[in-house]
């Protein structure tokens, strides 16, 4: 893929304005936060020495870190079911598993928490169905924890993780799944032994990516959270927008800009980024 | 490590398969022998690799059945056939190492450990893969992996070896040296190989029977040599090597075969007349004719004027005109050829009666 010196610099063209947004709207005023965490309230490194001792940023930080990993678990091994009928299933099954992916980036993130939120309060259509069949007396717990955001962003991410495992999946030698087959393996011992193994930089980024967007995620755990299952992102939107402490919530900004920088800096080094889409 | 008693014999009877309103195979009945090297040869689209495809189960014939030892095998899923397959681009497993894809199969086949360690190892060994055991396929050249592949087919002991052109992803060189080895491979094992290809000089090399296939039928089965001096039509005679056809005229039946008129003389022909009669089609190969200075009665013999050579080293091939306008092909010593183009260009064309065989006029 490498052309002229011409072609690069036309190439280079084509990106520029992207380049010069991102740099205006992202890397600049990111340039500010970064000095904020430093100067704000006074200039050192105070704000760093509180976030490794603040009991609330520590819970905080675990419980996104956690309620990440669960979520990349569940959206992976979901979307890993539909991209597999997506992929290899039959034309029309194929038309249904594109309609579930596509039509979840039609709806904004908003009207699809408020949607989770009427299906899984206390007199959600899920607890409501669940009493009147007698399978429960007492509403089940569904929203406003962490279940409910879990519900939530899991829904949002399985479209995103989706592409990466398509790919995969497509790049993959037919006949070498024939080979297996030929070769006496039943049709699960070739999918657990060769197709998942094979589709195995498919997962990791797919993974990579859930678990890169769950952290920051924002609106689905402040609505499904209810304010109980407080994520990184809420808690910076706390500390800048509710308190005057604007130097905690910089300082946690970097924390998580760097995790993020470097979590991608490992998938790179194991996934090439054309894989991922 | 296999008897020969193991090898499969396979007979498909009445096999035709249709893609959609494409005709891929048509009533195809033919007999694989126990242990014998089969090819199919054809052109792309002839059906030689869907007929494959249907001997290892991963296509459903829509018609015919079957039989492997005298078993209906047709409906038979892939993975219970047990035969082993060669593919076309190996289709190793990318994520195991040689060991790990020549062990496959066995573990399949829930051998034990020990067993699995000693079957690899002789395998390993016998393709000559030795030192190689922990690499990737990707680490491997070209004919390496080709041993993967056959060490992962033939470890388990299958009836039947199916091996889809195998070799069309190797160099000239490499391929010589890997059809020998299969050749011995076949020899030892003595398991039944079915081998698909569409380079009729391999097909010739390899096999004690080749099955000719085009637009989905097969057109002939035979020794190497059967169909290549007797080709069934005009398809396999061409497809198996340059040959040269001169139209014969008022053809019937005599003493030890038959006569007829080639370019105003009298030819004698030493195959069957049959159901040949009147005007046919006379084909000679290239290297069946030979340049005369003069008639000579009594022999099969044509004029014609040199146009062309072209030096091949061993020989030269040279291009004539026959009187009629016929173009004809001869393959001759060096120094012939150019006695023949020096020399006022005016030659006389010889065969034997017994190389020329006839076709039908115009048929295929």
């Amino acid at each position: 893929m490498r052309g002229t010196l011409s072609d690069r610099m036309g190439a280079a063209l084509l990106m520029a304005p992207l380049l010069l947004f991102l740099v205006l709207a992202y890397a600049w005023p990111f340039l500010g936060v970064v000095k904020w965490s430093f100067t704000l309230p006074t200039p050192g490194l105070g704000q760093y020495h509180a976030l490794l001792t603040d009991d609330l940023v520590q819970s905080v930080f675990i419980r996104t870190l956690r309620i990440a990993a669960i979520v990349t678990v569940v959206s992976v091994t979901a979307a890993y079911a539909i991209t597999v009928v997506w992929v290899r299933g039959s034309p029309v099954q194929r038309v249904l598993a594109e309609f579930c992916i596509l039509v979840p980036f039609w709806i904004s993130v908003l009207t699809r928490a408020f949607g989770w939120v009427a299906l899984l309060s206390n007199r959600g259509l899920i607890n409501t169905w669940l009493q009147s069949i007698g399978f429960i007396s007492e509403p089940l717990t569904l929203v406003r924890n962490e279940f409910g955001v879990i519900v939530g962003m899991s829904h949002f991410l399985i479209p995103f993780a989706v592409f990466p495992l398509a790919s995969a999946m497509r790049s993959l030698d037919e006949r070498v799944l024939l080979a297996a087959r030929g070769l006496g393996s039943s049709r699960m011992r070739t999918f657990w032994t060769v197709f998942v193994p094979m589709t195995r930089s498919g997962i990791i980024g797919s993974a990579m990516i859930t678990f890169v967007f769950s952290l920051g995620f924002f609106v689905t755990p402040a609505i499904l959270g209810g304010g109980r299952s407080v994520m990184i992102a809420e808690l910076i939107y706390l500390r800048i927008f509710q308190s005057p402490d604007w130097g905690l919530g910089a300082a946690i900004s970097v924390v998580l800009v760097v995790f993020v920088g470097a979590l991608m800096a490992l998938l790179f080094r194991y996934v090439k980024p054309k894989q991922l889409v | 490590m296999q008897q020969p008693g193991r090898a499969a014999e396979i007979k498909a009877n009445g096999i035709g398969k249709s893609f959609g309103s494409f005709r891929a195979l048509d009533n195809l009945t033919l007999d694989i022998g126990r242990g014998e090297f089969l090819t199919l040869l054809g052109p792309s689209g002839s059906g030689k690799t869907t007929f494959l495809m249907i001997l290892a189960g991963f296509v459903q014939p829509s018609e015919g059945r079957l039989f492997s030892d005298g078993a209906d095998i047709t409906d038979r899923p892939a993975e219970q056939r047990a035969a082993g397959m060669v593919f076309q681009g190996y289709a190793l497993f990318p994520h195991m190492s040689v060991e790990q894809n020549i062990a496959f199969p066995l573990k399949v086949r829930k051998k034990t450990a020990s067993e699995i360690k000693q079957r690899v190892g002789e395998m390993i060994e016998r393709v000559g893969l030795k030192g190689h055991e922990k690499k990737l396929p990707a680490q491997l050249s070209g004919g390496q992996q080709q041993r993967v592949a056959l060490a992962r087919a033939l470890v388990f002991e299958p009836g039947v070896l199916l091996l889809d052109e195998p070799f069309s992803a190797l160099d000239k060189s490499l391929r010589g040296q890997m059809q020998a080895e299969m050749k011995r491979l076949h020899q030892e094992t003595g398991t039944t190989f079915v081998f698909v290809t569409h380079d009729q000089s391999e097909a010739l090399a390899l096999s004690s029977r080749v099955a000719i296939f085009n637009h989905g039928k097969l057109l002939q089965v035979g020794r190497p040599d059967e169909v290549y001096d007797r080709p069934a039509n005009r398809f396999v005679a061409e497809f198996l090597g340059e040959i040269n056809m001169l139209p014969v005229k008022g053809v019937k039946p005599a003493d030890n075969g038959a006569i007829g008129v080639c370019e105003d003389r009298a030819v004698n022909m030493r195959c069957k007349a049959e159901a040949i009669k009147g005007d046919a089609i006379l084909a000679i190969r290239p290297e069946h004719m030979s340049i005369a200075r003069e008639a000579t009665t009594g022999e099969n013999g044509i004029a014609a004027t040199a146009v062309a050579s072209t030096y091949l080293g061993a020989a030269t091939k040279l291009d004539l005109t026959t009187r009629q306008g016929a173009k004809v092909t001869v393959s001759v010593p060096n120094e012939v050829a150019a006695a023949a183009l020096s020399k006022g260009n005016s030659v006389w064309l010889t065969w034997p009666a017994e190389k020329g065989f006839l076709l039908p006029d115009g048929g295929q």
